[in-house]
């Protein structure tokens, strides 16, 4: 850790900037915020391997590289080339956000319920911050994560919703962060805040694409704050080139009898790693947390997901999935905390993994601490390969042997995909899984380039 | 159609089919009996190209050609079917998704035109009523769930879908009740035709009550050890396997 104060260097130069008020006027307490955040960051500084939390996941050559802030243009990005990753004119509510700013040329806002709001967090910071003070930073927290630490100190743009309490958003919200990566090796700190109204219901989508051939870095943080009884559905989906880094953390709080549902789906990058966290903070929480890692060649993927529960009566339900192959190495590591007060505590945790070459590498960890007695706890994973019944019985009804390893290898990943309940994104996800999966020889390869 | 001369096969090193002897002629329907482990089950997974089941000696040919070296979809392709006495369940597949992608691959291996969706759908609805299944049956995951009925019905559905010249029944009739027996039954026999053949597998004769062969073999440590016509399923079924053995000179 003390290696690192070269390491900083580009980011301290970066919150300099910031802190001089170089592009967004910032308020006093957002001053405060970022100051002893960037303190917590220049304290723990990259965490290495030997830190428990990232025995498996090696982020030197973040550490190493110098990322520079991308330049504040749009690199000539059209409607046309976002297409494939958005979900058309009947997706709702579209922020999108360039190199970590908010595009709003790129971006659609129809007809919002009364009350709602949905737009750029640097937008509300200038104009009435007043609705961000008593949330921003304070679910996800700056003191063992460095990341997160270091988003709080950096952090520029990035999307923030208000659902009002009662209101029923009918169609997804989605959040769009795209990567122009053209040349130089960028960086990016979108931070997302997302406050769900007591009896609210909605539906967002965050989802991560690259375009460029450079090097970047991705590090985001998403909080969310979900009132009594309000029901929310969140699905992350990174597509992140083979040259991105892509650190993320989403923190979710849950009032009572509030409903949340996580999906991380993980189809690319080079190292990828999500944490995601929710704290079921008052009495009949639901939680669900399910993701799903596609990797290939030299990619790594590390998925680190805590539950908190804090209140009695939740329940918490956790299934993630993973397929491997070529060279590439996947992390799962699932803690449930139970604490005192949390009786009739239902908490069930899954993992599965599919190693489709001999050089792919799992390590899966399921972590249980429980301190309430009168609970109900399971926790399960699983390693494998393609059932060897089933390719005969496919390849018996005339499939070759390619095509009925990829259906197999589908009918893995679509337990995961199947549960997606936005129709758009599950039909894309569907036919991209079915693309990808049905050469997969090709997809298998140790070259690391998609087929 | 179908020629097996002195097959010998062994899984995990233990050899289970010592010599056994078959022809089968378009149009005939032949029963293969047998008590448990005579290799019943291992002549049919032989035939449909399971790599886990080793030929150490003797040779197949189906029309004519060597069949042994083929893969398994190779054999389907070429028109082998064999019905599963244990079929597999695979959770995420459609019934409709992995049967079209079959008989497309059948079909393009015979200079068919591939059918879509739509097509496929019209054909297999006509197919289902065969074996009294619910349309849902297509879009529910393969298998998943199925009573055993339900699954062997499946079996048959599929073959005839697949159309195939050879079919090879292994032990459909285990777990069947008289009514799901029945159905599988009448399946099967829409299916006789003089240029397609038949290998019905069992360990009873009751199914041979529905499904009435031509010939009746008695495979017994690996070898066919007694052949005729339908009454030697009946003598079987009153003597039991026991008479054979003593008459065969195999130890009882």
């Amino acid at each position: 850790m003390v290696a690192g104060a070269k390491e900083w260097e580009g980011y301290l130069a970066d919150f300099a900037q910031l802190a001089s008020n170089g592009n967004t006027p910032a308020p006093p307490w957002m001053r405060e915020l970022r100051r002893t955040a960037l303190d917590r960051f220049t304290a723990l500084g990259f965490p290495t391997t030997r830190h428990e939390e990232w025995k498996y996941t090696n982020v030197a050559p973040i550490a190493r590289s110098r990322f520079e802030r991308a330049e504040s243009t749009r690199n000539g990005l059209t409607a046309e080339r976002l297409a494939p990753f958005t979900f058309g004119e009947q997706g709702g509510t579209r922020l999108v956000f360039v190199d970590g700013r908010y595009a709003p040329a790129l971006s659609a806002l129809p007809d919002l319920p009364d009350g709602m709001m949905a737009g750029s967090l640097a937008g509300v910071l200038t104009a009435d911050s007043t609705a961000l003070e008593p949330h921003l930073a304070r679910y996800a927290a700056c003191q063992d994560h460095a990341f997160v630490a270091l988003n709080t100190a950096c952090m520029e743009d990035g999307a923030f919703v208000s659902v009002p309490a009662g209101t029923a958003v009918p169609k997804p919200i989605h959040l769009l962060f795209v990567t122009t990566a053209p040349e130089k090796a960028t960086v990016s700190h979108p931070r997302n805040l997302i406050l769900m109204g007591g009896g609210s219901r909605a539906m967002i989508v965050e989802s991560y694409v690259g375009l460029g051939p450079a090097s970047y870095f991705t590090n985001a943080v998403t909080e969310i704050l979900i009132g009594e009884s309000a029901v929310l559905t969140h699905d992350k989906l990174v597509e992140e080139t083979d040259g991105a880094f892509h650190i993320a953390t989403t923190q979710a709080q849950l009032d009572r009898s509030a409903v949340f549902t996580s999906r991380a789906i993980t189809l690319s990058g080079a190292l990828v790693r999500n944490d995601t966290n929710a704290v079921l903070a008052g009495e009949g929480g639901d939680c669900t947390l399910d993701g799903l890692y596609l990797l290939h060649g030299r990619q790594h993927a590390d998925n680190h997901t805590r539950i908190d529960h804090e209140k009695p009566h939740c329940s918490s339900r956790e299934l993630y999935k993973g397929i491997l192959a070529g060279r590439s190495k996947g992390v799962f590591n699932g803690k449930i905390y139970v604490h005192q007060d949390a009786q009739k505590t239902d908490a069930k945790q899954t993992n599965k993994n599919l190693l489709l070459s001999e050089d792919a590498v799992i390590n899966t960890k399921p972590q249980l601490e429980i301190l309430a007695d009168d609970v109900k706890c399971a926790h399960g994973s699983t390693i494998g390969r393609l059932d060897e019944d089933a390719i005969f019985y496919l390849r018996s009804r005339g499939l070759g042997l390619e095509a009925a390893r990829g259906l197999l290898t589908y009918a893995f990943a679509s337990e995961v995909v199947s549960r997606i309940t936005i129709a758009p994104l599950q039909g894309r996800l569907d036919r991209l899984l079915m693309a990808r999966l049905q050469s997969l020889d090709g997809w298998s390869g140790a070259s690391g380039v998609p087929a | 159609m179908l020629v097996i001369e002195d097959l010998h096969a062994s899984v995990n090193g233990a050899e289970i089919l010592r010599g056994l002897d078959l022809e089968v002629r378009a149009g005939e329907v032949h029963a293969v009996m047998g008590p448990n482990g005579s290799g019943k089950s291992t002549l049919a997974n032989v035939l449909a190209g399971r790599e886990s089941y080793e030929v150490t000696r003797g040779r197949v040919l189906f029309e004519g050609r060597d069949l042994l070296p083929m893969s398994p979809e190779a054999r389907a392709c070429e028109g082998i079917f064999l019905a599963f006495q244990y079929p597999v369940e695979i959770p995420g597949v459609s019934t409709a998704y992995f049967l079209k992608a079959g008989l497309n691959a059948i079909r393009k291996h015979r200079g068919l035109e591939e059918l879509d969706a739509i097509d496929f759908l019209a054909m297999a609805k006509e197919k289902l009523k065969i074996v009294e299944m619910e349309q849902s049956l297509m879009t529910r995951a393969l298998n998943e769930g199925f009573s055993g009925g339900e699954k062997k019905r499946n079996e048959i559905f599929q073959m005839v879908v697949l159309d195939p010249r050879l079919a090879i029944l292994d032990e459909t009739d285990s777990g069947l009740d008289i009514d799901a027996l029945k159905i599988v039954a009448d399946g099967v026999n829409a299916l006789r035709s003089p240029d397609r053949a038949m290998i019905v597998i069992t360990h009873y004769q009751r199914l041979l009550n529905y499904i009435v062969p031509d010939h009746v073999h008695v495979l017994l440590n690996g070898r066919i050890v007694r052949s005729g016509g339908k009454g030697l399923a009946l003598d079987l079924e009153e003597r039991g396997y026991d008479w054979v053995k003593a008459d065969a000179g195999a130890p009882a």
